[in-house]
């Protein structure tokens, strides 16, 4: 086919995963908690979104274990920063780490395994027009709505929160497992779309780069989309410039997305009103009700 | 079941968390086992105890647990002073990188010197690649855990277009290695199967607790991670505190490096660690972020990887079990530190 014809394809099915982890981890954040695990999430989500569909040839079953297995990796998060109070940070690194280790032993048996591939119309999956759904439902839900107002209520001032009769760790739990569900089905994107097969390691970085999306998204969903379309962009014309052999060499272009992260970063970050005005002020916290 | 908070912090309870974590590590590995079909018992004591019988394979956890503990002892002071570096594994391979640049500009360079210029490289690589992140943080408030994150990618990458490029050992069939280091370009052995590295490692874990145990800076260490407040208000730099430790945490990172590809590597290839920068998190961490406690950290860290090679030659169980252990161990010891300062009461708050 045409590459200018599926060049727009391509850069959606890239984007989807991106897109999706990052608007599950906005909504955690948005109620304070910063998950760091997207990574280990999202890769438990891609071998069981894998597995789910080589097992029972039906990707669709693939899907639903790739959402089972980031919400139930996202419950170990929660059950540790939430009701054991640990440190956020280290607890998300350690679910990320445990994550990369655990879908390395269990995908042993899937490795060089043929994948299944989700069925697509006219090169389309179903996943992308969802993906589009699910940003404006988030965007309606946290700003237009009382749940969204309670959510960001717990996740601005969670003492306030708690004093107006809001279950704090409640919601958060909730928010978690949304986080935990759209990194897992990110994952099983990855698995069941974007390359159908099952690598160690496949999601490359990519649970980060969404984190990174959702700093310099400011926490609002339309960012967040605009922010992944863009570095899909760039991953698939790093793709698309290695293919022509422009002479530039291959590690050069594969860094691309790395490099676009910091810089996105930098020059977000740099904007402290901007940034000021959007981070959930209680980001990070644990909360212990004081009765 | 509810948490309630002591009156102080437990001191025992510090003390007895990581050992607690162990023992339930130990429990999981033995329900894997199970799991996978094996006697846990004996999966057990291969796991654990028989790599501890033979001289050999102590030699071999010692020289595993140097990058280990030196990269761990860095991530420990900066974890204390609340600056997340996770790139440490970056910062290996960027201070991989420059110590190897010595041997292949240079292959004919032979003396105690060029040894020592490797070393010095490798502490710089580190630094650099640490100094980036700290530099942005400070300067653009851009979040160091995910730019330092990026940096390891970005240092992959660059390892993996030098040996498959302009580094490649022309003698070496295609291969994407660089020449192999000899005489003075490797680290001279202590005994058949010990490395100076070894040394280098433990004395420099001794020498950080020393500095943050009875130093100013060490003291200004832990203010600025106990109170961020307290520490500006006697007059420590934020700024000054988060490049220190990134780029101490990054030069000892690139030290490992350095000294990886100059004794149990022996030459630049695309991979030179199996992923020692990031278990070294959790080193710094079973280790109560306290150099001298992440060298035992570090020992039972680089004990799970010969632990993980020997049951996959003698049991047939995948070595990826290794990083299972390794996530499986970080989980406890956190959710084993909340005991320090809560304890768990039964029924209805008072």
């Amino acid at each position: 086919m045409d590459l200018l014809l599926t060049l727009p394809i391509i850069i959606m099915t890239a984007a989807t995963p991106l897109l999706l982890a990052a608007l599950g981890e906005a909504v955690a954040e948005r109620s304070g908690v910063l998950n760091l695990g997207v990574e280990g999430m999202m890769v438990m989500g891609a071998v069981a979104g894998f597995g789910g569909a080589f097992l029972t040839g039906n990707p669709w079953v693939g899907i639903l274990a790739a959402i089972v297995a980031g919400v139930l990796m996202s419950l170990l998060f929660g059950f540790l920063s939430l009701t054991l109070l640990t440190n956020q940070v280290a607890t998300g690194l350690a679910l990320t780490l445990l994550g990369l280790g655990l879908s390395a032993l269990v995908g042993e048996a899937f490795v060089g395994q043929p994948g299944v591939r989700l069925p697509t119309v006219g090169g389309i999956d179903p996943l992308i027009p969802f993906s589009f759904i699910l940003t404006t439902v988030v965007g309606y839900v946290l700003f237009r709505t009382k749940t969204g107002l309670i959510i960001r209520a717990v996740g601005n001032s969670h003492a306030a929160a708690h004093a107006l009769g809001y279950r704090v760790i409640m919601v958060r739990y909730l928010c978690v497992m949304f986080g935990g569900a759209c990194a897992g089905l990110a994952g099983g994107y990855l698995s069941l779309v974007y390359t159908p097969q099952w690598v160690e390691n496949m999601t490359a970085g990519r649970g980060w780069i969404a984190l990174a999306l959702v700093v310099f998204a400011s926490w609002l969903p339309l960012r967040i989309l605009a922010g992944a379309y863009l570095f899909g962009t760039i991953s698939i014309l790093s793709f698309v410039m290695q293919a022509q052999g422009l002479g530039i060499p291959s590690q050069f272009l594969s860094s691309l997305p790395y490099l676009g992260t910091i810089l996105a970063l930098v020059v977000i970050s740099g904007n402290k009103a901007l940034t000021r005005r959007n981070t959930p002020a209680s980001l990070g916290q644990p909360f212990v009700p004081d009765r | 079941m509810r948490l309630e908070k002591r009156a102080e912090r437990s001191d025992a309870m510090a003390l007895a968390s990581p050992f607690l974590a162990l023992v339930l590590t130990v429990i999981t590995a033995a329900i894997i086992f199970l799991i996978h079909g094996d006697n846990p018992f004996h999966a057990l004591y291969v796991y654990f105890i028989e790599p501890l019988t033979a001289l050999w394979s102590v030699e071999q956890l010692l020289v595993k647990a140097a990058p280990l503990v030196l990269i761990g002892a860095g991530l420990a002071v900066a974890y204390r002073a609340n600056v997340w570096n996770i790139g440490a594994e970056g910062q290996l391979t960027l201070g991989a990188i420059l110590a190897g640049m010595i041997p292949v500009m240079f292959p004919g360079w032979q003396s105690p010197l060029t040894l020592i210029m490797m070393m010095l490289m490798g502490i710089l690589g580190g630094m650099i690649w640490g100094a980036i992140p700290a530099t942005l943080r400070n300067r653009f408030n851009a979040n160091e855990i995910l730019t330092s994150l990026m940096l390891v990618y970005v240092a992959q990458l660059l390892l993996d277009w030098l040996v498959r490029g302009p580094w490649r050992d022309p003698q070496g069939f295609n291969f994407p290695k660089s020449i192999t280091f000899t005489d003075w370009q490797l680290l001279p052995y202590l005994t058949s199967g010990i490395h100076l590295g070894v040394v280098i490692a433990l004395l420099a874990a001794l020498a950080l607790g020393f500095v943050m145990a009875r130093t100013v800076k060490g003291f200004e260490i832990t203010v600025a991670g106990l109170s961020p407040r307290a520490a500006r208000f006697s007059g420590f730099s934020e700024k000054r505190t988060i490049l220190f430790c990134m780029m101490l945490s990054g030069g000892l990172a690139g030290l490992a490096g350095a000294i990886e590809i100059s004794s149990v590597v022996g030459q630049l290839q695309p991979q030179i660690s199996p992923g020692y920068g990031f278990a070294a998190i959790i080193v710094a961490f079973l280790g109560r972020l306290n150099p001298v406690g992440v060298i035992f950290a570090g020992l039972l860290l680089a004990l799970s990887y010969i632990g993980g090679e020997a049951v996959q030659t003698a049991l047939q169980i995948p070595d990826k079990i290794t990083r299972v252990i390794q996530g499986v161990l970080l989980f406890y010891v956190l959710a084993c530190d909340t005991l320090i300062l809560y304890r768990i009461t039964s029924g209805k708050s008072a």
